[in-house]
Formats: C-alpha cells, structure tokens, sequence
C-alpha cells in the first residue's frame, strides 16, 4: 500500500499536503481501491468552506457513493478540473494526478488531530486484518 | 384458489416454534378496543355478478358529454394502435423489468421515451418518468433547492393550484419560502417577479400555457434568474410544444409536465405520466430512474439503468429523491402516440390544437353577455367571462349535454363568473357551434 511520507492523513482516509497556509486534499490509495473504479467525482465549487471532519465531496465508484470529509477546515481556492472527464486519475494515482482540491486553511493547529504517514500505515494494517 | 399456501398443519407448527398457541395471540399487544369488531367479509361472487356490479358503478360515470374541459388534463384521440401495442402482454404484464439480461425491449423503448420528451422540450437529459405533472413539478423544485443551495422560491400563480398545493404540502416540513406572484392580463407579472428575485431565490416557478390558457415567452425572466443564481423551471403541456416555443429555446433549467395528453386516456383522475427533462450540467441531480445506451462486450448496443448512485439504494439519505419507481406503461403509450404522429404529424395535432380554438372564441365572441379574454395569446384553452356564476352555468350545461369548462372560481378568488374552455382536436366545427348555441340558451333562461 503506498503511503507518501510527506503527507497527513484521517481515519477517512484523507490525506492533507500541507504547503504554507494551503494544503492539497484527496482520498488515499487504500481508499481507491476499497472503492473500485470510480465513476464520478462530486467536488465542492471553488469558494465553499469546508469544515475538518465534515462532508465536503462525494466519490461514485460502480459499487457505491462515499462521502469525503475534509482533513482540515478552509476556504476552496481551486479543484482539479481533470476528474471531471478522467475520475480515473484517482484510481491511477491518488496522490498525485488525482488530486481534488486545494484549501486555505483557517486553522493550521487542526493539523495535530491529523495522522502521519507512519501512524496512518499502522492505523490501515489494522483495518486490512 | 387457494391465496394463503399454508396448510393448518404448517400453522400449527409454526406457531409452536414461536411458543404462540394460536394465531389471535400474535395481535395481543393491540388493545381490544384498537382491534375490528368484525371483518364483514362477505362472500365471493361470481364473475358475472362481480362484472355486472362494476358495470352498475361505472354507469355513475358521465361518458357521453362533449367535453370542453381542461385545467391540465385534455381530451385528445388516442389511435387505436396505442392500445394494440402497449397491451401486448410482454409489456403490459412485466413488473419492474429493468434488469438488463432480459427487459432490454422495456429499456429501450424508456430510452425512446426519454428521447423524446429531451426533443419536445428542447432540453438534454430526462428520466424513465415521475408519477404526474405535480410531483414532477415537487422534483423540480427540490432540484433547484439542492443545486442552489438556497431555499426560497418564487412560484408564478398562473401556476395550476392543483401542482402549486402539491408543492407546498410535500415540502411543508423543509423551511421552504415560497412567494406567489399574481397573474396580471393573464400573464406572470415581471415586476413581482423581480421584485423578489435576489441572491437568496433558487428558482421561478411558471407554467405554459398557464391556467388561464394563456402563452407567454419567459427567456426574460429566464435571464433574469440566471442574473442572480437562480434557476427557471417550467411546467409546460406537450401537446403544445408542437407549435410554441419549447422550455429549452427560452432557456429554463427543467422543465416538467403532465403527459397524460399523450396517449393516456383521462380515467377520472389516473393513472398519468410526470416528465422532467434538465440540461445536461444538472443531470445528476436528476431523480428517479435514468436509462441509458451503451455496448455490451461484443460491442452490440444495449440499455440499462444507469446514474444509479443517485438514487436511495445507493445514496440512502443524500439521494436525489425518495422515489424509485416511474409511470413505464404510460411513459410507452406516450411514445407510441408521438412515434405515430411523427414529427409532422406531432406539429399538425398542435395546429389543430390551437385553430380549432381560436374558431371556437370567434364563435363564442358571438353569443351575448360571453366575453373572451383576449388579453394574451392562448393555445387550445381559454378564459370566458359569463353574466353569472360559472358553476351555475356548468351545471345547466350538463343538463344540455357539455362538459363546458372549468370554473375558475374554485381556484381563484373573484373570479366566480370565469369559465375555462378548452378544445381539442376532437371538437368538430358542429359540436362547437352547439356548444354556442347552448350557452346562449343557458344565459337566456
């Protein structure tokens, strides 16, 4: 299972990039696969506000339609406009290509209540047994 | 036939694995007074007494009135093969065959039916069919509520009362505003239109041809919603838009509508046929049930049911509606009917439609104490002012052999001597020039 170092992550299996006073958002590689091929990617307009923990998107795949919560609160500033013609982009790389939003975020101690790459790979072998 | 297959035996038996000593015992918790007195089940007739009963209530019915009446249901000549086709069995007793191995027949003629309501409105996508005109009308609304994120919306009162009602009463518990704007000349008055219209409207509410039958052109409204956020929904009757300026030239987000006109006879009340058509950018927040095109592994065509994640079985709470059904029998004998009119044909029916009545004001103009309205264009309905109250009228009319219309006053406050009067194709020159005749002497008397 991949894990970037780089990055935090929730027990929803969000993950965070955290780059100033913005952080980029999307679902993990144990995400996507647990959900199968994704169809469709509902993401928030640019200028909503997200809140930590709250829904702020919803991923379609063919088996079913998962609410995402946002790992930390902010402002959208910009989503990825590829996965409206490609939702497969997060199937092939989560953490990349199939990135799904950058927020500004409000507050950055929210980070503390967020997962490392370490605790987050423990947390999902436990899952995974 | 024996409808309940349990043998006393079996009864007993699973009664005693439960520890019940009998069946009464499994309604115990029901207090007595709670419970019937009796069933009064009497007991079975025959087949020709149950026939002659039904026959016995049937004959309440009125069948042989000429009928003027509208209000948003209409006589219109369904063909006969309508009938033929749509009670072929594999159609007529199919229960819910939406499973692609074996009901690709079914699914394609709803994808066939959702093309052609996409083509009358003007619009891209529409689904396998609602339950009537005034739920559709509900879907719509809570579509905008839900693109929008607003909560407020404005509903033009030409608006049946009959949908408006409907509206009100399924959204009764969801902190909805709704404001009502009148009717002024028989049109949408703009000026209360806009006059409420801001940031916090999720959609305008209007209906063509409205309840008065009058025609009107919304892309100004349209636009101005579209200013401010809002989107424009429209209930508007098929049969019109053979001729009129559809929903999506105007721009409306959705358009909704009663289908009954196509092909459905009027059976005192149902079963009808809701349509929603949207534009493609709002097409998942569509409900009900959606049919699509796509190839199987052999890359032949095929149909299926497709956007199911929208739907409650899948998005449970956060789904685009609670239904989960459609009208598919009424929604095949709208495609039958339209695919026997043809295009030419569809445009020609419309036509008639509206040329039949217009003869029919010319020669209501000339009865005495009859005014028409004449303040909007109309299509095949219209507005006639009577000397006396309208429900009077209509009740002496019976007596002379017409439905003769719908009074407005039971919708409309004040309007109390207002008839509605529609005419179909059906309506022959003759039939309308006793229906003049009649009313003159309705009024003399």
């Amino acid at each position: 299972m991949n894990i970037p170092e780089n990055l935090l992550y929730t027990k929803d299996h969000e993950w965070a990039k955290v780059e100033g006073d913005s952080a980029t958002i999307g679902i993990t590689d144990f995400a996507q696969s647990a959900l199968g091929d994704i169809t469709f990617i509902d993401l928030p307009k640019p200028g909503a506000k997200v809140e930590q923990s709250k829904w702020c998107a919803t991923v379609e795949s063919v088996k079913a339609a998962s609410d995402v919560y946002a790992p930390l609160s902010g402002e959208v500033l910009k989503i990825n406009a590829e996965l409206a013609a490609h939702p497969e982009l997060v199937n092939k790389s989560a953490y990349e290509a199939g990135w799904f939003a950058v927020v500004k975020i409000t507050d950055i101690n929210e980070k503390s209540k967020l997962m490392n790459s370490v605790q987050y790979k423990e947390y999902a072998q436990g899952l995974s047994k | 036939m024996n409808y309940i297959p349990h043998t006393e035996l079996e009864k007993k038996e699973m009664l005693k694995s439960i520890g019940a000593s009998g069946v009464d015992e499994l309604f115990k918790h029901i207090p007595k007074e709670l419970r019937p007195k009796s069933f009064n089940i009497p007991e079975g007739k025959s087949e020709f007494e149950v026939i002659e009963y039904l026959k016995l209530l049937s004959r309440k019915n009125a069948t042989n009135l000429t009928d003027f009446v509208g209000g948003g249901f209409y006589d219109h000549y369904i063909p006969a093969a309508v009938d033929a086709l749509a009670g072929r069995s594999e159609f007529y007793t199919a229960y819910t065959p939406y499973q692609p191995e074996c009901s690709q027949g079914w699914l394609q003629a709803i994808y066939e039916y959702q093309t052609i309501i996409c083509e009358l409105t003007g619009l891209d996508v529409s689904n396998a069919s609602l339950y009537d005109g005034g739920t559709a009308l509900y879907e719509a609304a809570m579509m905008a509520i839900r693109l929008s994120g607003r909560k407020k919306i404005i509903v033009d009162s030409g608006v049946s009362l009959i949908y408006r009602t409907m509206l009100y009463a399924y959204t009764s518990n969801l902190s909805i505003e709704f404001v009502e704007t009148p009717v002024v000349h028989g049109q949408a008055c703009r000026e209360d239109i806009y006059k409420y219209l801001d940031d916090k409207t999720a959609a305008v509410i209007v209906q063509n041809p409205n309840f008065f039958g009058a025609v009107d052109d919304f892309s100004d409204i349209v636009q101005q919603a579209h200013k401010r956020g809002a989107l424009a929904i429209a209930s508007v009757y098929p049969v019109s838009l053979g001729m009129l300026k559809s929903p999506g030239e105007m721009g409306i987000d959705i358009a909704t509508g009663e289908g009954q006109s196509l092909g459905i006879p009027l059976s005192f009340g149902g079963p009808y046929l809701g349509f929603i058509a949207v534009k493609k950018e709002h097409m998942r927040q569509l409900p009900g049930r959606i049919v699509g095109a796509t190839v199987d592994k052999d890359n032949k065509r095929g149909f299926v049911l497709t956007l199911q994640a929208r739907e409650q079985h899948i998005r449970r709470e956060r789904a685009t509606s609670n239904i989960c059904s459609n009208e598919a029998l009424c929604a095949l004998r709208a495609l039958i009917y339209a695919c026997l009119l043809g295009k030419a044909g569809f445009a020609e029916l419309s036509r008639l439609n509206y040329q039949k009545a217009e003869f029919a004001k010319a020669t209501l103009d000339k009865v005495s104490g009859v005014k028409v309205k004449r303040s909007a264009p109309t299509f095949n309905e219209f507005t006639v002012c009577l000397p006396r109250n309208a429900d009077q009228v209509v009740c002496q009319m019976i007596d002379k052999g017409f439905a003769c219309g719908f009074p407005l006053g039971r919708f409309y406050k004040g309007l109390d001597n207002y008839l509605l009067v529609a005419v179909t194709e059906k309506r022959t020159k003759e039939e309308i020039a006793q229906f003049a005749n009649s009313l003159e002497a309705a009024l003399c008397s």
